[in-house]
């Protein structure tokens, strides 16, 4: 069956959506409609232009702490996006895959803890750090794909604190409490990535490659399927899919993106301990991706920049002690009343009143 | 409260640039303050930004002839948040002196961070982990307080002296109680004592009945050297389960936020001696006009304590320390805060408990209280000085090749 | 579970586990004994908090990842009330009513207007529990609060066969949970309200059809929930203590209760209660070091095989 055909039978299904399943996000109608044609418009140009300039006109801590950051976070929070919103499966544990890669980064590599770090090159450390993250991730995702809906975001929360306990606990390998400093970027072909510029565009060329990564696997058969068994696993089974393998698959595809946000975000740091593992960035992440909206790729890549704008710059403009409430009061807002986060919100006012209302009320009935 | 200050500091600058022009940029210093107002050490933290502002206000604001401007940052206690709000007050705000952060894992960070600036001069807040000047130091990284192993030097004299031959040491599982445990047991053990339990409690754990039920009978006292709720938690559970086992302190298990936290029962902890950088009850004048001047400015009923906090005393030191400095090099940060470096390494800091120099590594040499809490006649409790050990330098007395840091399994005397 | 799945797990857990007791008797008998009342103990207080989330998304399908937060609510006020009045039986009460007066307004307000929507229920709980927890800081500040147990429940109970004496307050716990839990078993199964209720969990569509204020026995239900973490807070606050960050391991501590006993079950809970429970207890007093390490991997294998928890049914 073509990847067109899959696109009509699934929009043709999209209005029984509700039926007997626990985790319905909303329908990819203007992906579909995107890809179809696949024009370059006259946004994409400048969303990219703006983007190659940045660091031309920002200060270096602009360009480090605003813009690498928010492109790095932007990358674990987009496999989750994958994950939830293509996939149906809304994933906490994705930090945990990005800690993953960081830890296996400082293991491996080179870091502050002579005695614990093997100090291998960058060139093996990092392929190595991201295929273990990349196991781990279809790990998490065979453990994960028996449950559903409700229980996914239980069992990834339960095994992302597991795995932040241990790295508190684990001295012998994993450093407890202290983790690892010093995991520095390296120094490639003489150019020192540890530098604001040239990382900014080393994170740049990764959140692309990830973006472009993602948009493709969601336009290719393999996508098409994994949105169709979002939308209605039986019937994707009757027609002969294994739900099951489609699922693992695409827990893989998030992992390897959330490794390589992983080695961005530890190098950003210069450092990983259980903290960036903990409870509070399994939910940032979640936090990032639903502020965006789980429609389309470049939702995370906002939300993180909002994200950041706020956690960077709040303390400015209220006491930072009350930073969480603005944190938590956007993000309220956003899910009451723009249940697509950002994007939602941007398509509601683009088409003004008769589709925008229908980002506003809510679906449902009880069922 | 920040936003009134910084509503207040724009409108000056707007005044001032008006009228100075360039001349502002060379009058006034920048000194960014990071502590934690979230996360597990917020009521600390809190307090510590209280020491510092302390002493800016009693130079009125002013340090060697310039004006001092405070922008504050605050951090969870994760060395990420730390670094991030660091970087933001040297980057963006563009802070000529950094003075912060609260915790171990936070000040490892910062120092990694301070060596990317090599113009600006990081100074401690309260963060006390040993590995921060011991291991990979920074040219620009000061720490004007004593460290956690410092903190506890004396009390293992204290303890045997007591009566106390055989200890349970209940600590919680991270590298400050590990450098707690340390300082004790290097001396206490040296003189003769003995620790046949250890009871490392993972970090999140809040009830202690499996450790309390682990307390062996044959030990004379517990050293508990749990923070804030925790403190609170087992002192209360290990009470109502019938222990009666006199108790040995760490430095922030008789903080002013445990023997003030808000409940009743309180009374378990009378007679616990304990070592810390601070004593509520130390006589110097200088202490008591610190102490005067805190209850002056931050009285109870606007969230203060009844008498400063650890973590106000470090904050104020660190604090003091940085202006002190401006004193000393009358303003002059020029050439990459050369002089004023030196002027800081060279210092003898004159600190409500006592002069402080600093090492090699720029790490501060000081003065150690051993106390024990009493009940005054209002029912509050404070700790009294048994003894005030001075000169205590980060080695713990040892020489540099015996010394190790302190771990799970180091010191041992079983 | 078939026959055969049931032997597998016998053969599987209770050798190693009889070899553990016998060994742990031999070894210390005193300590096996407090720690398995220990375990039991906390495990009434995680049942009373637990009971409450599993009772809202055993009929709303809400898992309501602020019931920490009003957890943390009920402490303080029960704190508060405790300190005016002195009356534990009070702060008992108001920390239920005002937990369950939040509850109320939370389906009332939020949730109507979103039923069926899971996940977006879910996130919406996730930005009030930081909110909640931001704002009881910022009114009530980052202090320890720790509430006294009533006079007649201080101090330790002495003289008890093989473990001498044990905490009075804690010892009340156990009958505690159990009079819960037979009260909620009660209204559930003897009370009309009770039954609408158990109806709705399996069929809420048919329930609303013969006729049933839908909304207003979700409102009754979720203000019951809130309560009880509510309840739980103040108990917690004599045990435990008030501090920021309580919210956040209570949450997950009802999170593992209820996944590992099957959502939405009563006994359920009380089963998963009592696991996590003993285990916590038994984990810290013999391997200290990784026993939150311990408590998880339970959890992570109890849903790798039996998705729905041990005693869950399917949706």
């Amino acid at each position: 069956m073509s990847a067109a055909e899959w696109r009509n039978a699934m929009n043709a299904g999209s209005g029984r959506l509700a039926m007997g399943k626990v985790l319905v996000l909303p329908p990819q109608e203007k992906t579909e409609s995107w890809t179809r044609k696949n024009p370059i418009r006259a946004r994409h140009v400048l969303v990219l232009g703006f983007l190659l300039a940045f660091p031309m006109y920002a200060t270096p801590f602009l360009t480090y702490q605003i813009g690498a950051q928010s492109l790095a976070l932007g990358l674990i929070a987009l496999s989750l996006t994958f994950l939830g919103g293509y996939g149906g499966m809304v994933s906490l544990a994705q930090m945990t895959v990005a800690g993953v890669a960081g830890y296996m980064l400082a293991v491996f590599g080179a870091s502050g803890e002579a005695a614990l770090s093997l100090g291998w090159s960058w060139w093996i450390a990092v392929p190595i750090a991201i295929v273990i993250a990349t196991l781990v991730g279809t790990a998490i995702g065979w453990l994960s794909v028996r449950t559903e809906g409700i229980y996914t975001i239980m069992i990834t929360l339960a095994v992302g604190v597991a795995f932040y306990y241990l790295c508190l606990q684990n001295y012998s390998v994993l450093n407890g409490f202290q983790g690892f400093q010093r995991v520095y970027a390296p120094t490639v072909l003489g150019i020192n990535l540890r530098e604001p510029v040239p990382f900014y565009f080393l994170v740049l060329a990764c959140a692309l490659g990830g973006y472009f990564l993602a948009k493709y696997i969601l336009r290719a058969p393999f996508g098409i399927a994994m949105q169709g068994i979002r939308d209605n696993p039986r019937r994707m089974n009757a027609l002969g899919f294994h739900v099951m393998a489609h699922r693992v698959a695409a827990y893989a595809v998030a992992g390897l993106i959330a490794a390589v946000g992983g080695v961005l975000f530890t190098w950003y740091n210069g450092l990983v301990t259980p903290g960036s593992v903990g409870t509070s960035w399994l939910i940032n992440i979640l936090v990032i991706a639903v502020l965006g909206g789980m429609r389309h790729p470049i939702g995370p890549f906002i939300g993180a920049i909002v994200f950041v704008l706020l956690q960077t710059f709040a303390i400015d403009l209220i006491d930072r002690e009350r930073f969480n409430l603005v944190i938590g009061g956007v993000f309220l807002a956003i899910v009451l009343f723009s249940p697509d986060g950002l994007l939602g919100l941007w398509a509601a006012l683009k088409s003004r009143f008769p589709s925008g209302s229908k980002f506003l009320t809510p679906r449902g009935g009880i069922r | 409260m920040k936003k009134r200050t910084f509503v207040r500091t724009l409108v000056g600058a707007a005044v001032l640039a008006v009228f100075s022009g360039v001349a502002y940029s060379q009058q006034t210093v920048k000194i960014g303050l990071l502590s934690n107002l979230e996360g597990p050490f917020a009521a600390g933290g809190a307090d510590g930004m209280r020491g510092a502002e302390l002493a800016i206000k009693q130079k009125n604001g002013m340090a060697g002839g310039r004006k001092i401007e405070l922008i504050k940052a605050s951090s969870d206690a994760k060395p990420d948040v730390a670094v991030n709000a660091t970087r933001k007050l040297v980057e963006q705000d563009k802070v000529d002196i950094m003075v912060g952060p609260l915790s171990g894992g936070e000040g490892i960070a910062v120092k990694e961070y301070s060596k990317t600036q090599p113009n600006i001069t990081f100074i401690n807040g309260s963060s006390g982990a040993q590995a921060t000047t011991l291991v990979n130091p920074s040219p620009n990284f000061f720490r004007f307080n004593t460290e956690g192993a410092q903190w506890m030097v004396g009390l293992g004299k204290a303890a045997l002296d007591k009566g106390y031959k055989r200890v349970m040491v209940i600590a919680e599982d991270y590298a400050f109680p590990y450098s707690q445990v340390q300082g004790f047991m290097s001396e206490y053990c040296r003189l003769g004592g003995k620790v046949p339990v250890k009871a490392w409690v993972p970090l999140g754990g809040k009830d202690y009945a499996s450790v309390i039920a682990r307390i062996p009978k044959d030990v004379d006292a517990l050293v508990v050297i749990l923070g804030g709720a925790d403190a609170v938690n087992f002192l209360n559970q290990y009470e109502a389960a019938g222990g009666d086992k006199p108790m040995i302190g760490g430095s922030i298990t008789v903080s002013q936020d445990v023997l003030n936290y808000k409940g009743k029962r309180r009374d378990s902890l009378v007679g616990t001696i304990a070592g810390a950088p601070i004593a509520d009850s130390f006589d110097a004048p200088e202490f008591k006009a610190f102490v005067a001047d805190y209850q002056k400015n931050y009285p109870v009923s606007a969230g203060g304590y009844p008498s400063p906090s650890l973590f106000a005393l470090v904050y104020y030191i660190n604090m003091k320390a940085a202006l002190d400095g401006l004193d000393a090099v009358k303003g002059d940060l020029s050439g990459g805060q050369a002089k004023y470096r030196e002027a800081l390494t060279k210092m003898v800091l004159k600190t409500p408990v006592g002069d402080v120099r600093l090492d090699s590594n720029r790490q501060a040499i000081g003065t150690t209280f051993i106390t024990e809490v009493v009940k005054d006649a209002q029912g509050n409790l404070s700790n009294r000085v048994l003894r005030k050990v001075d000169g205590i330098d980060q080695m713990l007395g040892m020489k540099k090749e015996d010394f190790k840091m302190g771990s799970r399994d180091e010191p041992n005397c079983p | 579970m078939s026959r055969l799945q049931k032997w597998f797990w016998g053969l599987a857990l209770v050798p190693p586990l009889s070899v553990f007791a016998v060994w742990g008797i031999w070894d210390n008998a005193k300590l096996f004994f407090i720690t398995l009342l220990n375990g039991l103990t906390l495990a009434s207080l995680y049942f009373i908090v637990a009971s409450g989330f599993t009772l809202v998304f055993g009929l709303m399908r809400n898992v309501n990842l602020a019931h920490g937060s009003l957890y943390l609510l009920g402490g303080y006020v029960g704190y508060i009330v405790a300190e005016k009045t002195g009356l534990f039986v009070l702060a008992l009460a108001a920390g239920f009513l005002v937990a369950a007066l939040v509850g109320l307004l939370m389906q009332v307000a939020i949730f109507r207007f979103m039923q069926g929507e899971d996940l977006r229920q879910t996130m919406v709980t996730i930005g009030l529990s930081i909110v909640i927890a931001d704002l009881l800081l910022w009114g009530i500040g980052a202090q320890v609060h720790q509430m006294s147990a009533p006079g007649w429940l201080a101090g330790p109970l002495r003289d008890i066969p093989l473990i001498t004496a044990y905490s009075k307050y804690r010892m009340a716990l156990l009958p505690l949970g159990i009079i819960i839990g037979v009260l909620l078993w009660l209204f559930l199964n003897r009370t009309r309200v009770g039954m609408m209720i158990r109806a709705g969990v399996d069929d809420r569509g048919m329930l609303a059809a013969t006729g049933v204020n839908v909304n207003l026995v979700f409102a009754a239900t979720f203000a019951i929930g809130a309560g009880l973490a509510g309840f739980g807070g103040v108990i917690g606050a004599v045990e435990l203590s008030m501090v920021p960050g309580e919210d956040v391991r209570l949450l997950l501590a009802s999170l593992i209760v209820v996944i590992v006993g099957g959502m939405g079950s009563v006994v359920g809970a009380a089963l998963g209660a009592v696991i996590l429970g003993v285990a916590e207890t038994y984990g810290l007093a013999y391997a200290p070091t990784y026993s939150v390490v311990f408590t998880f991997v339970i959890l992570v294998m109890v849903l790798a095989f039996r998705p729905r928890g041990i005693l869950g049914q399917a949706a």
